[in-house]
């Protein structure tokens, strides 16, 4: 299926995570337990683009300007 | 500034239990943030500092003892580096650490065990604390705690610093902490003569392209990078490890996780926001202020301890009572004096007469002693009938209350799930949705908040939540007397109240967003599982925290009071309202009186905010007035917080900017209502 940004995510689907950002929020994420490849679930997307993903128990909030730098493709 | 909160000295508790001289071993308490560090602190150390739930709650050290040994509590950080004030903060302490006990949230073992890879690769002495036992138990999910301990070559024992599960084997953690696997092989590296000499777990962090340390040895910064090759093999290698060694548990759709869902919802998020503020007000504003406090104050306070002790005391000094008889509405309809030129007599026919005129009526008596000496200790402003007062009879259980709710929400975990809601609007303002936390915080103590700051992204963010914290956010002591004051004033006072106050945030967010150089950090907050609070932690942060307001307020209000008492005595307190007057009486159409509560409010602007309790004023003066004193000049321990924070030159422009915007506003807001 087709790649689209994290920001443009529809809530209540599984998401295979095809490439972080450089820099700082690449570290971060990485930290959080997200890498290149991971499936996570979007638990919710908030107008405007902040989303909200979760890895196993773990849920993470991630604002718009990273998100939209994530890219991801649908998976089921 | 940067820097700062690195170099700043580590808080100590007091001292617990007998320990011989000598070089104590360091074990310095390490983890992700909100595993449980701090309570397993408070467990291990029988101190206490705060607990919350939310990532951030820690953001400075503080040492304890624990038998031979001196423990420190550190700031989560999801890994050593000097990216933020907790990381520099925490590195510096876990580089100095004889022994690291590595809190792990069993529940977020892929998250965590990154972080304890990297302990055991810079060598460290590491045994690993499997915190949440509880809730692994709860949720049926099996962990292979021998998988674990294979894999990192050190110990892994399951905690629960909630239940107090594992402490018993304590002992046996802290000394059998070894060296374990790593995964990083660092000889490759050491045996360039540059690198050689640098111990391990400071070559590891220069490997990983850390400048502050490449430049502590004289190295060039980013001379040396494979951050990103280490971090995917870290990553990875964890990653593994874990899709091994746990085994999922049956997903437990609980109340709890539905309320976390819906409070980050677009559409219900509202809702559960409006519902939380709504139970804060039922339980503040009209339980606590209304009922409770108008007993303790109006009763207690007032009609029992002042009225007794006035008493008491003009036994011994000549006085005049003024008593004035009130209707049900409070409104005075009749007054008269009486005279006790040689102290109250019980059996004087004065006295006798004074009961028949306010005998089974609703009545206000007012004590003035001739002589200064009783009047500065026990007159209007009495240091001590007004402070005690005031302290005990109005904040004290109004910051009980207060503290109470502020306790509920943060270990609730619905904060940072506010931070997300919020997080588009706040960009709006420069901040990101995590500057909520510090500005909800605000609520309870600005000069805790002020320090809290510091888990916002950037400087910038920081200079802007802590204006926003110093200008518009009334802290506990002084909203609760706000609470009561407005609750007598209506509805619309409320309205015109919080109009201005959101108006000025606005604003004043606004310009600080244009003309401070950059931009908001983009959020990345990882939300904790929503809970019901533990109650034994509510009780002790509701504890600590109102001890703490009680011991510093009780000074300054003894202090203020007595500043007062002596202007009014000696007459300069009349020189100072007359002078003011033009301020009170022309621009703040407030009686001239209330300049007191301004000097008061100096010292502490809840101090002040208790001064306007004993005016008579209009409803649209209190408006005027209380607008005006939350606009006004921060307390001075926030002052000083914020001076260390934001250094000196951001702090007095705040600082000084409160004046202005306080009496401007206050005023224009006069102009209209009043
Ligand atoms: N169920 C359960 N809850 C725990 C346990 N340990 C801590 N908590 C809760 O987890 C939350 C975080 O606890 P803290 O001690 O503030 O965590 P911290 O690691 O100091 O957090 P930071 O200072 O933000 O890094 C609080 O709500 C605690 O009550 C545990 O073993 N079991
Ligand atoms: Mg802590």
């Amino acid at each position: 299926m087709g790649n689209k940004t994290l920001d443009k995510a529809s809530k209540g689907k599984f998401l295979k995570i095809n490439s972080l950002p450089k820099g700082i929020h690449r570290i971060q994420l990485l930290r959080f337990g997200i890498t290149e490849g991971d499936i996570v679930f979007c638990l919710e997307r908030l107008p405007g683009g902040t989303v909200v993903i979760k890895k196993n128990r773990q849920e993470i909030a991630i604002g718009f300007d990273i998100a939209k730098n994530i890219s991801c493709s649908y998976h089921s | 500034m940067n820097n700062q909160a690195a170099t700043e000295p580590v808080q100590e508790l007091k001292q617990t239990g007998n320990n011989p001289p000598g070089k104590k071993l360091k074990i310095v308490l390490v983890g992700n943030p909100n595993v449980g560090k701090s309570l397993f602190f408070n467990q291990l150390s029988g101190g206490y500092v705060d607990v919350s739930n939310f990532p951030g709650t820690t953001v400075s050290v503080t040492k304890g003892n624990y038998r031979n040994y001196e423990v420190f509590d550190t700031p989560g950080i999801y890994g050593v580096s000097s990216f933020n004030d907790e990381e520099r903060v925490a590195r510096d302490i876990i580089l100095e650490a004889d022994i690291i006990l590595n809190i792990v949230n069993s529940l977020y073992l892929e998250r965590d065990l990154f972080l304890t890879q990297q302990l055991i690769d810079m060598g460290k002495k590491v045994t690993i604390c499997l915190n949440f036992s509880d809730e692994v138990k709860r949720r049926n999910l099996k962990i292979d705690y021998q998988k674990l301990s294979d894999f990192f070559g050190v110990e892994v024992i399951p905690f629960s610093a909630v239940s107090g599960n594992g402490f018993n084997r304590l002992d046996f953690a802290i000394e059998n902490a070894r060296e374990g696997k790593r995964l990083y092989d660092i000889s490759r590296i050491k045996n360039k003569t540059v690198y050689s000499s640098i111990p391990d777990a400071e070559l590891i962090m220069i490997a990983e392209g850390d400048d502050i340390i490449s430049e502590r040895y004289g190295l060039p910064v980013a001379g040396f990078d494979e951050r990103e090759l280490i971090y995917i093999e870290r990553r990875n290698a964890v990653n593994e490890l874990v899709s091994n060694a746990e085994y999922e548990d049956s997903s437990s759709g609980r109340f709890f996780n539905l309320l976390g869902r819906l409070s980050i919802d677009p559409k219900y998020g509202i809702f559960v926001l409006l519902g939380v503020l709504t139970l804060m007000y039922f339980f503040i504003g009209d339980l606590v202020a209304q009922r409770l406090v108008g007993f303790t104050e109006g009763e207690i306070g007032n009609r029992l301890f002042e009225y007794n002790l006035k008493l008491y005391v003009g036994e011994f000094t000549p006085v005049d009572v003024t008593a004035e008889l009130m209707n049900v509405e409070d409104e005075v309809t009749e007054s008269r004096n009486f005279n006790f030129p040689a102290g109250i007599d019980k059996n004087s026919d004065a006295y006798v007469e004074m009961n028949q005129f306010i005998d089974g009526k609703n009545y206000a008596l007012s004590f003035h002693y001739p002589n200064w000496f009783y009047k500065l200790l026990f007159g209007e402003f009495g240091v001590i009938s007004m402070t005690i007062t005031y302290l005990l009879f109005l904040l004290f259980p109004l910051v009980i209350a207060f503290y109470f709710a502020m306790a509920f929400l943060e270990d609730s975990g619905y904060l940072p799930r506010l931070a997300t809601m919020m997080d588009r609007s706040l960009n709006k303002l420069g901040l990101n949705g995590k500057a909520i936390i510090p500005i909800i915080l605000g609520f309870g103590c600005v000069t805790m908040a002020t320090i809290t700051t510091r888990i916002l992204g950037n400087e910038r963010e920081k200079t802007i939540a802590t204006a926003i914290l110093q200008f518009v956010i009334p802290c506990s002591a002084q909203l609760a007397v706000i609470t009561v004051l407005m609750a007598s004033a209506g509805f619309v006072p409320l309205m015109i109240y919080s109009f201005v106050i959101l108006t000025v945030l606005i604003t004043l967010s606004t310009i600080l967003n244009k003309f401070l150089q950059g931009s908001y950090s983009p959020l990345l907050l990882d939300l904790p599982m929503m809970q019901f609070p533990k109650f034994n932690n509510l009780m002790k942060k509701t504890y600590y925290r109102t001890l703490g307001f009680m011991k510093e307020a009780a000074v300054w209000f003894f202090v203020g009071a007595l500043i007062v008492g002596l202007f009014d005595i000696t007459g300069l307190l009349k020189i100072f309202q007359d002078m003011l007057a033009p301020v009170t009486v022309h621009w703040l159409k407030l009686p001239k009186e209330a300049a007191t509560a301004f000097v008061m409010g100096i010292v502490r602007r809840d101090f002040g905010t208790a001064g306007l309790f004993e005016m008579s004023l209009a409803p649209m003066q209190i408006t005027v007035a209380i607008i005006t004193i939350t606009l006004f000049v921060p307390c001075i321990a926030s002052l000083m917080v914020m001076l260390n924070e934001r250094g000196l030159k951001t702090g007095m422009m705040i600082w000084a900017a409160t004046w202005i915007v306080a009496f401007a506003i206050g005023g224009i807001v006069a102009q209209i209502i009043v």
